[in-house]
């Protein structure tokens, strides 16, 4: 406690505390927690896929006891919803932006804290909250959410068109609005705290590219979630009071009409503000994880960043772009033939920005003096994968390609490659960086690199046969591929991607026995275990409330490394003012 | 260490392209085309496909050997290098390039796609009704016109003339459908309260699966149907023969 902050009791300093840290960790548990949850979801759409209709070996009688012990068409249709939602809303933006956007961004400024403490403690409760709503679904009449992350009326909207879309699917609105208001106030935090809060000489140019990455996320999530978040509060007031912003007129379900006061709305309207968020939310789920994986590979190759204001450029770039290319997941939608030309060119050039990022990435590491810690290996892993995601999206950037493409595997392996192979990956390398400082332990090298191995391989034999799926014409959200006479001859590839999964998931044990082994007996470390440049390493490890046991005042960039480095191979940013 | 670090990424390469070759064979791949659209776009896939490749190789190539190169144990530190305006610019620029070529490359086909000036004349063939789930077909009687007394309507199975110009109107009667036909790669979402038209002109005669391509509720799985293809004089035919059993079987015929 280097400040000499009173000491008090756990409820105080691990539940209701405001400073930052634990908060961050909070944002860590909970999120961590939920990747967990959506993974286990994965799970069993895989075993649906694999084996349609037959009856999961213990977990069918526990879980599915009432519906005959298999997932039933329903079922399996809350599982990809729920899945898809746990994953993107509640686990990776989560992860990015509250664990480490928290945890890190004071640290790496060289501020006390955020710049609003009791604000960030309220977005991680409303957080919570959010999280409780969503988990609700599963206990409703109806069961959960029915209508795919996307929610698209009107089958979201009409609770006679699907089981869920009854208060299963009310209870999932909620808790995007919630968490829309949580995710608000916790960018608009970390905004403010690294535009006011920077240690003196701690300019634009010497942030280093994980603040940045940060930062522009924040932005963007500024600039984009509000109109989520009020598309959630239409499609409320459409279930609610009787609005009809996305329902048209004279509809029928099962040959009724349904319930709804007014007509006249438009199903487009809702996909529209969908997207114009939730395309955005991609690049506030990968910004992070390049600013992550630019420090690491700067570190631990012991040289600078290639091209630091080119990185900032492409960055912000692609967050002014990411605003506009919302429409090509709407080519098919029936958007028009020159909207979809304007989409299509809007979404050639944000390829643009993440191709040279790569490049960037590359020319950091050429020549450098590597050392393979885990985390490195994880950062190279990112580099290797969010490349193959960049790339099958040239193929859904086309539009007549994407005609074809749209709504297959294809597109589920896209995204996958760019969130599980690119930013969880980050996610993975960032933790075996920055966890010795949260915890003040290290974290097993060996352990780290054979994690790194399994996860790697395994997340190549799950995914890159879904580009194959894809291409013969599999659609996604699909309960039962056999169906089709064209996708017969796909059962092997759909049973070896499952099989690849459970092992994927299982290996993933590796990395919860290091963490636990780690905090009860990991290798004590020091301030600056890496060696590194940026200012988090000038705090103790954990550091403690205030975070900084010195005046810092920052004489140069965060990425000096290498021969002119001066006496050692890298030299901090800051300097101690004695 | 090293060994296995670079071996890793060229393990991936080769596992990416090995895997990618045998593909075709397996027929883990596009499906056989059946419509004229089918060409421009499949050449657009293969033509991207190989940018894609080139792409691949070239970064996978370049990671592997920095990490090779970078990760020996080696005297004296490494240069201090913050960039180079000159190489940004090249790659950039390069990169830039592609991207362009792609995006004219394929304005042609979404043209023949979706420009509403592409759209045949002489009004449209038949009419796609969607609802959960299941497909139904209108199709222009002895008139030739659609929404005239002597529709012909048929559950599941669109019957189409082939070689000639198609134009549907597609509708939904409760949530969001999709028509999408593999072989004949056309892919149009059937959005409730629009009346979209799609055209395309089917080859081969034969019948082609139609897959119900956006979630509509938990039998979206099994909302399959099929699109016939005739020979136009089997097509009149056709038409020929249903009117007459529908007038003597009256309206009961919609099966």
């Amino acid at each position: 406690m280097s400040t000499g902050a009173p000491r008090r009791g756990f409820l105080r300093t691990w539940i209701f505390s405001v400073d930052h840290k634990v908060i961050g960790l909070q944002y860590l548990v909970a999120s961590a927690t939920m990747l967990l949850f959506g993974g286990l979801l994965a799970m069993a759409i895989r075993w649906q896929l694999a084996w349609p209709w037959t009856e999961m070996p213990i977990v069918g009688q526990l879980v599915f006891g009432d519906v005959g012990r298999v997932i039933s068409p329903a079922a399996y249709t809350a599982l990809f919803t729920m899945h898809g939602t746990a994953m993107v809303f509640f686990a990776v933006l989560p992860l990015l932006t509250g664990a480490f956007g928290n945890y890190l961004v004071p640290l790496l400024v060289g501020a006390p804290d955020m710049a609003f403490p009791r604000l960030n403690a309220a977005s991680f409760w409303i957080f919570l909250g959010a999280m409780g709503l969503f988990l609700a679904g599963f206990f409703v009449e109806g069961g959960a959410a029915e209508s795919g992350w996307t929610a698209y009326p009107p089958l979201a909207t009409l609770p006679s068109a699907a089981p869920g879309s009854g208060a299963g699917q009310t209870l999932w609105l909620l808790a995007i609005v919630v968490l829309g208001v949580s995710s608000i106030l916790n960018s608009l935090n970390a905004v403010v705290t690294v535009v006011k809060m920077r240690a003196p000489g701690m300019t634009w140019m010497r942030l280093p590219l994980t603040v940045w990455g940060l930062l522009v996320a924040a932005a963007l999530q500024l600039a984009a979630l509000p109109v989520l978040t009020a598309g959630g509060v239409l499609q409320l007031s459409d279930r609610w009071i009787g609005t009809a912003f996305y329902t048209p007129a004279g509809l029928l379900v099962n040959s009724v009409a349904p319930e709804v006061a007014g007509a006249g709305g438009s199903p487009l309207l809702w996909q529209h503000l969908f997207w114009f968020y939730s395309h955005p939310a991609v690049y506030v789920m990968v910004l992070p994880a390049m600013g992550f994986v630019s420090d690491i590979l700067s570190v631990h190759s012991r040289k600078p960043v290639f091209g630091y204001k080119p990185m900032v450029w492409a960055m912000s770039s692609i967050a002014g772009l990411g605003l506009m290319v919302w429409g090509h997941h709407m080519f098919t939608s029936g958007l028009g033939f020159e909207m979809g030309r304007a989409f299509m060119l809007s979404t050639m050039l944000i390829a643009l920005p993440s191709a040279v990022k790569t490049f960037n990435w590359i020319a950091t590491i050429w020549g450098g003096r590597i050392r393979l810690t885990a985390a490195m290996c994880f950062a190279l892993g990112f580099v290797a994968l969010f490349v193959i995601g960049g790339l099958s999206g040239l193929w859904l950037a086309a539009t007549p390609v994407d005609v074809y493409l749209h709504d297959t595997y294809l597109v589920v392996a896209h995204f996958h490659y760019i969130v599980f192979g690119g930013t969880v990956l980050a996610v993975f390398g960032a933790l075996h960086h920055w966890l010795p400082k949260m915890t003040g332990r290290a974290l097993s090298e060996t352990l780290g690199r054979w994690h790194f191995l399994g996860t790697f391989v395994g997340l190549n034999c799950v995914f890159l046969p879904m580009h194959q799926l894809g291409i013969a014409g599999m659609i996604r959200r699909t309960a039962d591929p056999s169906v089709y006479q064209l996708y017969e001859h796909l059962a092997p590839l759909n049973r070896f991607v499952t099989w690849s999964a459970f092992a994927l998931a299982a290996w993933q044990l590796l990395f919860v026995v290091n963490v636990l082994w780690s905090l009860r007996s990991g290798t004590r470390v020091g301030r600056n275990p890496w060696e590194a440049t940026t200012l988090e390493w000038e705090a103790p490890s954990p550091p403690g409330h205030g975070n900084f046991d010195r005046d810092l005042v920052i004489d140069c960039g965060p990425y000096e490394y290498g021969d002119a480095a001066g006496a050692r191979d890298f030299r901090p940013q800051a300097r101690s003012r004695s | 260490m090293r060994h296995i670090a670079a071996l890793l990424v060229v393990a991936l390469l080769a596992a990416v392209v090995v895997f990618f070759a045998i593909s075709p064979a397996h027929g883990w791949w596009l499906p056989a085309g059946a419509s004229s659209i089918a060409h421009p776009i499949d050449a657009l896939f293969d033509g991207i496909l190989v940018v894609i490749a080139a792409g691949f190789v070239l970064v996978m190539a370049l990671l592997s050997w920095a990490v090779w190169r970078g990760a020996r144990s080696q005297p004296g530190r490494a240069r201090t290098t913050h960039g180079h305006l000159g190489l940004e610019l090249a790659w950039t620029a390069s990169i830039g390039a592609v991207l362009v070529g792609i995006a004219f490359a394929q304005l042609p086909t979404w043209a023949a796609l979706r420009d509403p000036r592409a759209m045949p004349e002489g009004g449209a063939t038949a009419m796609v009704v969607a609802h959960q789930w299941a497909w139904r077909f209108a199709h222009a009687g002895d008139d030739g016109k659609l929404g005239t007394e002597d529709d012909l309507e048929t559950a599941s199975e669109l019957v189409v003339p082939a070689g000639e110009p198609v134009l549907l109107t597609l509708r939904s009667r409760d949530v969001i459908h999709s028509f999408f036909v593999p072989e004949l790669r056309i892919k149009q979402d059937v959005v409730p309260g629009r009346a979209i038209s799609l055209w395309f002109t089917i080859e081969r005669p034969g019948t082609y699966e139609l897959v119900c391509a956006e979630l509509c509720g938990f039998g979206h799985y099994a909302m399959a149907g099929r699109v016939r293809a005739v020979a136009r004089t089997e097509y009149d035919a056709w038409i020929a023969e249903r009117s007459r059993a529908r007038l003597t079987n009256g309206a009961e015929d919609a099966r």
